[in-house]
């Protein structure tokens, strides 16, 4: 008999107050005894729409099925057939829109907490060493370009189907935006490593500090006998507004001020990279980067941090849960408002931001709505720091070093639905082809590119 | 991890050191630089590759002991290793095609930097003079290695106990007064000599290339923090440059984004010598 209770069981959080001034995780996990009460609430649908919702097909009432049993191992097995990466879609996926949008329970209440319960697997499992499976390799080689979310999910599928895969890295950590972007009090580094680690151990190879297109060409590595290319890429390049004053100190692109803090540690004494705690703090955007970065500048000390969004809290494309969250730990939301200016002072450092109010219209073709400025509606708030998450583009580097790459007008690998690129043997996938997005997405992507250029190695070899 | 074959000290504060690094190596040109990382709890700073063997796959680095992270790259003996070191990064200095005279300036460790741009122009057949500043005569570094890729090498010093007193702009106006006619000038060095030697250059009309120097993380343009402003527009030093129309960069807004952490510089640097005298343990 399943247990009806209508909403999902509570989790432990860290108390707002106390968690606004640490990096350490926000959410605490369910225990074992709230796992199995929180996966009785199953009924175990026999057309599973939850899996229709998941990017990359997990096999959701199975796994709950065997966690409502009490075998952790054995819902492990069954998640990890599909996704190399539980610990992280676990906690960063949103859920609301994807597998949980679809589960029958929220019809009438809340839908089963299948995200909650993916990272209670993977993290319990964690502690526990499992034998890595028996892989005949076969000898093939392919090359992952970017270890982000794409270009890992992509080389754990062709690991398991016994290919010999090197991922090259650009930084110095593997892991992509999941190491530099999304911070530790949402998703633990140690974990990304562990769920790195796993990577590892089924046999590919992660080599660092390579920057393709800078140190070897698409087309150098093909003549060093890879057989086929996945370029996970991502969307580095951070856009900024262009308006006067973003050469001013204290004005950062949200992926300098993540980097800084999540890759380089910055916030902690014995690491060398600086970043300075400021006083009051402006991020323009309305997304998860800006939650992140406004999340991390109250930790760093910050006495006022504010969100600044053209459009209303109803068009913000950030997750619910981390709005909510957002505003439990005290950040301002400044809703209809868009910057014009960023005012310095004598010694050209941030003193304040001038902005604009904003009226919504009505839906554009995109189906978002459109908002138009309000007349002599300027105004300015204090501030000494500025920090734009106003969205990113695909870094050009590797179009621009690889013959017959073709890409759209915002600078986007064109790919078949298969993720073949333009150019034989070279696939694509995550926010290199789509622009920014989630990182479940580029998951998806990563999924179906290994599938392809599995597919492509095999018909070769006839 | 990337070995040290070769340290050599320049001067008290400037220390050359070839590093082990054969696909850096194979690729390397004039004007690129690499980003380095000594150790897991340091940060990535910037350097010019100052030189390449590409047969025995090392690179030089030649770097001045400013802040923590040099100062411990310094301490560093022959065999030891660096944790990361990723190049060849930035756009290859392009010179343009005839050019039959040029001046190549360099100021202090920039001279280490300029060394590369006077060789490759040197090789390609242009007349090269170079002009290099120091603060006195105990810290001039490369004269042999400068005098063998240029016509001309004119040494200044601050405080005349070496070649001519004054400043490299002061050289440059002189020479090009007394009818040096120049095709170009690159200038490479500290951002307030870069700009005044473009405001000798700028009312002859000589093209000027300079090198920029601004804060970098990454180095491979995602986070813009080495943003500079040319010709009125945002340019990513790491990928657009580090080379730039001298003509055309706002240097007054360089030099106040290049001074936004001096504070927490200076913190560190007497942070690490009362501590562990420049040695970081565990």
């Amino acid at each position: 008999m399943a247990n009806m209770q209508p909403t999902k069981t509570p989790i432990k959080e860290q108390d707002p107050k106390i968690r606004a001034r640490n990096f350490e995780e926000v959410c605490c996990g369910y225990t074992p005894e709230e796992a199995v009460n929180e996966a009785k609430r199953c009924l175990n649908c026999k057309n599973k729409p939850c899996v229709s919702g998941c990017p990359v097909g997990v096999r959701i009432p199975e796994f709950i099925s065997k966690v409502s049993e009490g075998d952790f191992e054995g819902a492990y097995r069954i998640i990890t057939t599909t996704n190399g990466l539980p610990a992280v879609c676990g906690r960063v996926c949103p859920q609301e829109s994807q597998c949980e949008g679809k589960c029958v329970r929220g019809i009438k209440g809340e839908p089963v907490g299948i995200g909650r319960l993916e990272r209670f697997v993977a993290d319990y499992m964690m502690n526990k060493t499992t034998a890595p499976e028996k892989i005949a390799p076969n000898g093939i080689k392919v090359a992952i370009i970017g270890s982000g979310p794409s270009g890992l999910t992509c080389a754990s599928d062709l690991a398991k189907l016994g290919y010999s895969v090197t991922v090259f890295e650009a930084f110095h950590t593997a892991g992509g935006v999941l190491m530099y972007g999304i911070p530790e009090f949402r998703l633990p580094k140690a974990t990304v490593m562990h769920e790195i680690d796993n990577l590892k151990a089924l046999g590919v190879e992660i080599k660092t500090d390579m920057v393709i297109g800078k140190i070897l060409s698409i087309d150098e590595i093909m003549d060093m006998g890879y057989k086929a290319v996945f370029v996970g890429t991502g969307a580095g390049l951070p856009n900024f507004m262009g308006i006067e004053g973003e050469g001013l100190v204290g004005v950062f692109s949200a992926n300098e001020y993540l980097t800084r803090i999540n890759l380089m540690k910055a916030y902690l004494d014995e690491y060398d990279t600086p970043v300075k705690r400021y006083r009051s703090v402006a991020v323009v955007g309305g997304g998860n980067v800006a939650m992140d970065a406004a999340r991390c500048a109250m930790r760093l000390g910050a006495d006022n941090v504010y969100v600044i969004y053209r459009r209303s809290e109803a068009e913000m494309p950030a997750r619910r849960e981390e709005i909510h969250h957002a505003k439990e730990e005290g950040i301002e939301f400044v809703y209809l408002t868009n910057p014009i200016e960023i005012l310095g002072d004598d010694g050209g450092a941030v003193r304040a931001i001038r902005c604009q109010r904003m009226s919504l219209g009505e839906p554009g073709k995109d189906g978002r709505r459109s908002v138009s400025p309000i007349e002599a509606s300027e105004y300015d708030i204090d501030i000494d720091c500025c920090i734009m998450a106003i969205g990113t583009s695909p870094n050009p580097l590797i179009r621009s070093t690889t013959s017959g790459l073709e890409v759209n007008k915002r600078g986007c690998l064109i790919v078949d639905e298969g993720m073949l690129t333009t150019k034989q043997g070279v696939y694509a996938g995550g926010d290199a082809v789509t622009g920014a997005a989630t990182v479940i997405l580029a998951m998806g992507a990563g999924k179906t590119a290994a599938k392809s250029i599995d597919e492509y190695l095999r018909g070769e070899g006839k | 991890m990337f070995k040290i074959l070769k340290k050599r000290e320049l001067n008290e504060q400037v220390t050359l050191m070839e590093l082990d690094a054969p696909l850096i190596a194979k690729k390397a040109l004039a004007g690129q630089f690499i980003i380095f990382r000594t150790d897991e709890l340091g940060e990535r700073i910037p350097l010019t590759i100052a030189d390449y063997d590409r047969e025995k796959g090392s690179i030089t680095i030649i770097f001045q002991k400013v802040g923590k992270s040099t100062i411990q790259l310094g301490s560093m003996k022959e065999g030891d290793s660096i944790l990361d070191v990723v190049g060849p990064l930035g756009v290859p200095t392009h010179f343009g095609t005839d050019i039959k005279r040029a001046a190549v300036v360099g100021g202090g460790v920039g001279c280490a930097i300029a060394y590369p741009s006077a060789k490759a122009l040197n090789n390609m057949g242009v007349k090269v003079d170079i002009i290099a500043g120091f603060r006195s005569k105990d810290i001039v570094i490369l004269e042999d290695e400068m005098r063998a890729v240029s016509k001309n090498l004119y040494i200044t010093t601050d405080d005349g106990s070496y070649g001519t007193k004054g400043f490299v702009t002061n050289k440059l106006s002189e020479l090009i007064d007394s009818g040096a006619d120049y095709d170009l000038v690159v200038a490479i060095g500290p951002v307030p000599m870069m700009k005044f030697v473009c405001e000798v250059t700028k009312p002859h009309d000589i093209k000027t290339i300079v090198s920029l120097n601004p804060i970098m993380i990454d180095g491979t343009g995602m986070c813009g923090g080495c943003r500079v402003k040319v010709d009125g527009k945002t340019k990513y030093a790491c990928v657009d440059g580090p080379d730039f129309d001298g003509f055309k960069v706002d240097f007054d807004e360089l030099m106040r984004r290049n001074s936004a952490y001096k504070n927490q510089e200076n913190e560190s640097k007497t942070h690490i010598c009362r501590l562990t005298g420049g040695v970081r343990h565990g």
